[in-house]
């Protein structure tokens, strides 16, 4: 019995439209395969969904698949469904997330002879990413990009920023998009009465769904925000008249840096301690003005780098920061605290006697680390981290008589070492400056190793260290700020330093 | 109590004939066992046949009105072990783990219940992990089919082929007293179709009648003379009854098409991937009506040979679609042809790769390699692409922009502490050996914790440890889940330190489920359940099977605690095993089980309090030393609103269920000062409005002086 064969390859042939679902565990990929397969039994369709949960429930990536086929084709034959998505043979994809559209482009998903791309542009960052000692991020123009190069159409916008507003799940707004895209054969209506039929969380999952409708439909070209935080045209007025004798000096890039460096330092200790970083920075001026015409990288990366570390995080700086007026605004906004709610707040402190120390008088500070009894004194009384109830009085008026030695911190322990180290940094920097400019671009950069509290804080020292005992062995060697660059880099690549001890190792 | 609920799916349990059943195959499987009038099931869980299980722990009182025994087995060899009961008894029962890491534990029951054979139908469904997304070693069932001597039937990826073949299983294993294996793959298990149901049927031979009357027939032994007898039995008895029967019912299918000189066999479960790949390639339409004869076959052990003979006449070549490897069937198929000198081609692992998943892509570049030797004829020509945009060009943009997204330990993980402890350990006293086991916690062993060697088998965690038994002042550390534990652990972990004196530690994960599989509850689960005995504590265990010392620790959010107690551990003069139990409650279960109750609750008026974690973006640094300690999902990070960083800050997210680990660990690590508690407190008392009126009185007034000082600053 050999049937005879419709026209297989023709233009007139029917096929199943095939829907790829890429989400994360816990997004909502399978309600939302559930919303589509409802949908399309209730609009005369055969629908057939697949997907392997398993262990990618737990955080992993999941493909949710898809296969709609309408009824009236079906004739008494069925149409057979295929059970997972076959490059260049997907009609719609769904990105809850995009590096995950990223994702369905790299494994051929996504073609652009025939697939609508929906995506959102949000990011949730991956292990590697978040676990980076520094900025590791990857960067969403290239899938702004790829995803239109690669798709036939595309509807990219975020999602999560929608669902977060409207109290619903991103899977609601990719439906919504998806209704909006017009790339299914139904009926807006139809899309909202079946997440009426499902019954849970209606009215936000409603909601978000109208919004993702209305922003596909709408059909904006996608924009990813620049990374920059903030706007480099912004100006302190409170700074204005600092900043003002070396203004004309700046450049567009370094003028923002400087006046966030004297907010930074007038807000950290006063006037005066900016009027010192403004001093420190001079020389590095007089440099800059000896190469017109140039960019004042160095200027930039030495005032950026100069108010981080003069600005260092110590207890007084910490306790102020955290029982500030805004701050308490800023944590009730994130717990998204509502009228009739309370708020409290517990910190999660750790002071060990070298910070301590660091923040008594010098003379006091020295003394106590150096005596057994008084350490041993000390360190029994500090084994344990503390929480502290800052929306409490108690807790309160504990960081606050903290805040309070802010007058005394210039002659704490601390405050001498930090000098100590600013000016022997900057020294060098300067000293290198006139032979070899980006060598001490580079030297400016190294600082940027310390950061962090405690251990952390004491191993980027370390690293810091180390690199700035090569310096005159890679002077010798040539390309000096090129081999930093690396060094650096492999400072930024573990914890331990194993890798820079490596990279140091392979030099000598 | 399980991840999903049944409820819902249960009623369909119900349906009888002519009503249709929606639904994923897995669950329209465990309806066709009801209607074959099964007497017990049994299993143990995994991906992806857990909710073959969930459902019928769902649906207990519905199987006690048919008579019906569940047991929830205590792993694979337990749950192959139950079919005993069919040995002797017209009793059909059917038991279900995944495969073949289940097939591996169950080896020992299924290999004795092979010998002697079955007089009750006795089904084996096994969940096929295999291919993209798979969670274990990649091996075929097919080779504990052709060892033991079971059938093995792979149906064809819809769901009522897939319920047909559960019920000619059973008969299939009647007609030849022998157990018959139902491969499913995870798509196929989770494939969301439909079927018409039939009446569930109570089977007329009851277990009641079993125990009443017993029958014994030593010949059915495991048991020399017998095994010997057996093994002719197999083969001049019970194989030509299966061969037979397979070709009486139809079990294999034949689809004719117009290119007679060629054909293809495949195994059923690859049917629906390669007719796709022939649909868009132009060789088959969508209803599956192929221009070239097709051979599908459903049992996949044994092969019935008059069949592969009738499909080779005529044909110059044929083409075996067989996923995995070896490729027992195309080396089967090729010594059946050779004896009879039938000189048809074989072309199969030739054309498709020998090893990996057969994916679209990979059987469409095989067809092709398949056709351009023997009909070239049949390939249409490519159409160009109509579009100027450019696939590469947009593969070359995302460069290697896109990152793996491997399973971790989800939002509040109880298991996430324990390992954040012993990274802080590791710190003192070096690097660990630490052999693993099986279960979430397992994670671990990815990053950020890169905790464990290797793993060998469910529960197999100290086993694997201990040759290493302590020397030169270190000791070996194995990983132990509670499933794990209850699974295998007890005997071959703990009672193997025991006994060998093992200077090692175990810890063992407790969260009260099964969690890696779906939360089904164990023996040491902290629920109440009905249906079986909970709460038997590990330690009582443990001490039971001679452990002195042990260590509970009843909150693992306890970093500090935790760290302390592991460097006990591997420090103490104590001789032997060192145990140190981990009981945090699972928090996915955990979550779903308290959220309802508190969003009740807060509706009520009462009084109650949400805890969420932050990180303060002005005193973080951005070094993230806090994630790779702690790795929480909800632990992520934000671009740096300080115009002055470049590095993003840490950022607690709105999913975070306040555990507290990441507070807990910048205590015990000392990390920064930025991680702050938030407690959010729904319809508070009189008291505590009272309390906030004279705090924000003080405090505010201590904010204003502290503003003012800044302005003159």
């Amino acid at each position: 019995m050999n049937t005879p064969l419709v026209d297989t390859r023709g233009a007139s042939r029917i096929r199943p439209i095939s829907i790829a679902i890429l989400a994360m565990g816990g997004e909502g990929g399978g309600v939302l395969a559930d919303w589509i397969i409802d949908l399309a039994e209730h609009g005369g369709y055969l629908a057939q969904k697949t997907s392997v949960p398993g262990v990618a429930q737990r955080t992993g990536a999941t493909v949710y698949y898809v296969e709609l086929f309408p009824k009236a084709a079906a004739r008494e034959q069925k149409p057979v469904l295929a059970l997972m998505p076959v490059p260049g043979d997907v009609d719609i994809v769904l990105a809850s997330e995009f590096m995950e559209a990223g994702r369905a482009i790299s494994r051929g998903l996504v073609t652009p002879d025939r697939t609508t791309l929906i995506t959102s542009t949000h990011r949730v960052y991956t292990m590697q990413e978040r676990i980076a000692l520094a900025d590791d991020r990857t960067d969403s123009n290239a899938f702004l990009k790829a995803s239109e190069e690669a798709s036939k159409r595309l509807h990219a916008f975020d999602m999560l920023s929608i669902a977060d507003a409207t109290g619903s799940l991103v899977s609601a707004v990719l439906f919504g998009a998806l209704a909006g895209s017009g790339a299914l054969p139904f009926q807006r209506m139809a899309f909202e009465a079946t997440i009426r039929r499902g019954g849970v969380g209606v009215e936000p999952s409603v909601r978000a769904f109208n919004a993702g409708f209305e922003a596909a439909a709408s059909g904006n070209t996608p924009q990813v925000k620049a990374v920059l935080p903030f706007d480099p045209q912004a100006r302190d007025a409170s700074v204005q008249s600092l900043v003002a004798p070396i203004d004309d000096q700046l450049s567009i890039v370094s003028r923002p840096i400087v006046s966030a460096g004297v907010v930074r330092l007038t807000d950290y200790q006063n006037e005066d301690y900016a009027k010192l970083y403004l001093k420190r920075l001079e020389p590095v001026l007089a440099i800059e003005k000896s190469r017109p015409g140039k960019s004042d990288e160095l200027l930039t990366e030495v005032a950026r780098q100069l108010a981080l570390a003069m600005a260092y995080e110590d207890t007084i700086r910490v306790a102020e920061l955290k029982i500030r007026a805004s701050r308490f605004e800023r944590v009730r906004e994130e717990a998204v605290v509502k009228k009739g709610q309370l708020l409290e707040i517990v910190e999660f402190m750790h002071p060990r006697t070298q910070e301590i120390a660091e923040t008594m008088p010098a003379g006091l500070g020295r003394w106590l680390l150096r005596t057994k009894w008084a350490r041993a004194l000390v360190d029994s009384m500090t084994t344990k981290g503390r929480k502290v109830k800052t929306s409490s009085i108690h807790g309160f008026m504990l960081l606050y008589i903290v805040a309070s030695l802010k007058p005394i911190r210039p002659r704490s322990l601390r405050w001498i070492d930090e000098t100590k180290r600013q000016e022997e940094w900057l020294a060098k920097v300067l000293e290198i400056a006139p032979q070899d400019y980006p060598l001490a671009v580079e030297i400016a950069h190294c600082i940027g190793l310390v950061k962090g509290y405690g251990d952390t804080h004491e191993r980027g020292r370390e690293k810091y260290d180390t690199l700035m005992a090569l310096l005159p062995k890679l002077r010798e060697r040539g390309d000096a700020a090129r081999e930093l660059a690396g060094l650096r880099k492999a400072g930024m690549v573990d914890e331990s330093g194993d890798a820079l001890k490596k990279a140091v190792a392979a030099i000598q | 109590m399980a991840e999903r609920s049944f409820k819902e799916e249960v009623k369909q349990l119900k349906l009888g004939a002519g009503e249709e059943f929606k639904g994923e195959a897995i669950l329209a499987v465990t309806k066709a066992l009801l209607q074959s009038g099964v007497s017990y099931v049994s299993g143990y869980q995994g991906a992806p046949i857990s909710h073959l299980i969930d459902v019928l722990n769902d649906a207990n009182e519905m199987l006690q009105e048919l008579g019906v025994r569940f047991e929830s087995s205590a792993n694979e060899a337990a749950a192959a072990a139950s079919l005993a009961v069919s040995v002797n008894y017209p009793l059909r029962g059917a038991c279900t783990f995944k495969a073949p890491v289940g097939t591996n534990v169950a080896s020992d029951a299924l290999a004795n219940l092979s010998s002697g054979g079955v007089k009750g139908g006795a089904l084996i469904i096994v969940g096929e992990d295999y291919g993209e997304g798979s969670s274990i070693m990649q091996e075929r069932s097919h080779a504990f089919a052709m060892k033991s001597q079971m059938w093995l039937l792979d149906p064809r990826p819809n769901v009522q082929t897939i319920v047909d073949m559960v019920e000619k299983g059973f008969q299939l294993s009647e007609v030849s007293n022998t157990a018959v294996m139902l491969q499913l793959r995870i798509r196929a298990c989770h494939v969301y179709g439909s079927f018409i149901a039939k009446d569930n049927k109570r089977s007329e031979f009851s277990r009641l009648d079993a125990l009443q009357n017993p029958v014994r027939d030593v010949s059915r032994y495991a048991l020399p003379p017998f095994t010997y007898q057996h093994e002719h039995e197999k083969i001049e008895q019970r194989w030509p009854a299966a061969v037979k029967f397979i070709k009486d019912n139809k079990i294999n299918e034949f689809f004719d098409g117009e290119a007679k000189d060629i054909g293809i066999v495949m195994q059923g479960g690859m049917y629906n991937g390669v007719l796709r790949a022939m649909e868009i390639m132009g060789l088959a339409d969508v209803y599956g009506n192929s221009r070239i004869p097709l051979y599908v076959l459903n049992a996949t052990y044994p092969l019935v040979d008059d069949e592969f003979v009738e499909f080779c006449a005529g044909k110059k070549a044929i083409m075996v679609v067989e996923e995995g490897q070896p490729e027992f069937i195309e080396q089967a198929i090729n010594t059946m042809l050779r004896r009879r000198d039938i000189q048809t081609r074989i072309e199969g692992k030739s054309v498709l790769p020998m090893a990996g998943e057969y994916t679209g892509s990979v059987l469409k570049a095989g067809l092709q390699k398949f056709c351009i030797a023997h009909r070239p004829d049949l390939l249409a020509p490519d159409e160009p692409p109509q579009t100027n945009k450019s696939l590469p060009a947009a593969l070359e943009t995302l460069g290697t922009n896109v990152q793996g997204r491997p399973p971790s330990f989800c939002t509040g993980c109880p298991e996430r502490p324990i390992f954040s402890a012993m990274k802080l350990v590791q710190r003192e006293v070096g690097p660990l050996h630490v052999s693993a086991d099986i279960g979430c916690h397992t994670f671990a062993s990815l990053q950020p914790f890169n905790i464990g060697q290797t793993t060998m088998g469910y529960g197999l965690g100290g086993a694997g440890a201990s040759p290493l038994s302590g020397q030169g002042g270190k000791r070996p550390v194995a990983v132990v889940g509670d499933g794990g534990f209850w699974h295998n652990g007890l005997v071959s972990s703990v009672g193997h330190q025991v006994f060998n004196k093992t200077d090692g530690v175990m810890l063992i994960v407790d969260n009260g489920y099964a969690a890696a599989t779906g939360g089904q509850d164990i023996l040491s689960s902290a629920a109440n359940v009905e249906t079986r005995s909970t709460q038997h504590p590990i330690e009582k265990a443990v001490r039971g099977v001679g452990v002195e010392w042990v260590k509970h620790i009843t909150r693992t959010y306890d970093v500090a605690k935790m760290r302390d107690t592991l460097r006990e551990a591997l420090t103490t003069d104590v001789k032997g095993p060192k145990v140190i139990i981990a009981s945090s409650e699972c928090m996915l279960n955990k979550q779903r089980r308290v959220k309802p109750l508190l969003r009740a609750a807060v509706k009520r008026g009462e009084r109650v309090v949400r805890e969420r974690f932050g990180v303060d973006p002005d005193t973080c640094t951005g070094d993230h030393s806090c994630i790779r300690l702690s790795g929480c999902p909800s632990l992520t990070i934000a671009p740096n609103p300080d115009p002055l960083r470049r590095d993003p800050v840490t950022k607690v997210i709105n999913s975070c269920v306040g555990c507290g680990n990441c507070g807990e660990v910048a205590h015990a690590a000392i990390l920064c000062p930025s991680f702050f508690r938030a407690s959010i407190i729904d319809n508070p008392t009189r008291w505590d409005f009272f309390k906030q009126r004279i705090r924000d009185a003080v405090i505010g007034f201590f904010q204003r002086r502290l503003e003012r000082k800044m302005v003159s600053a």
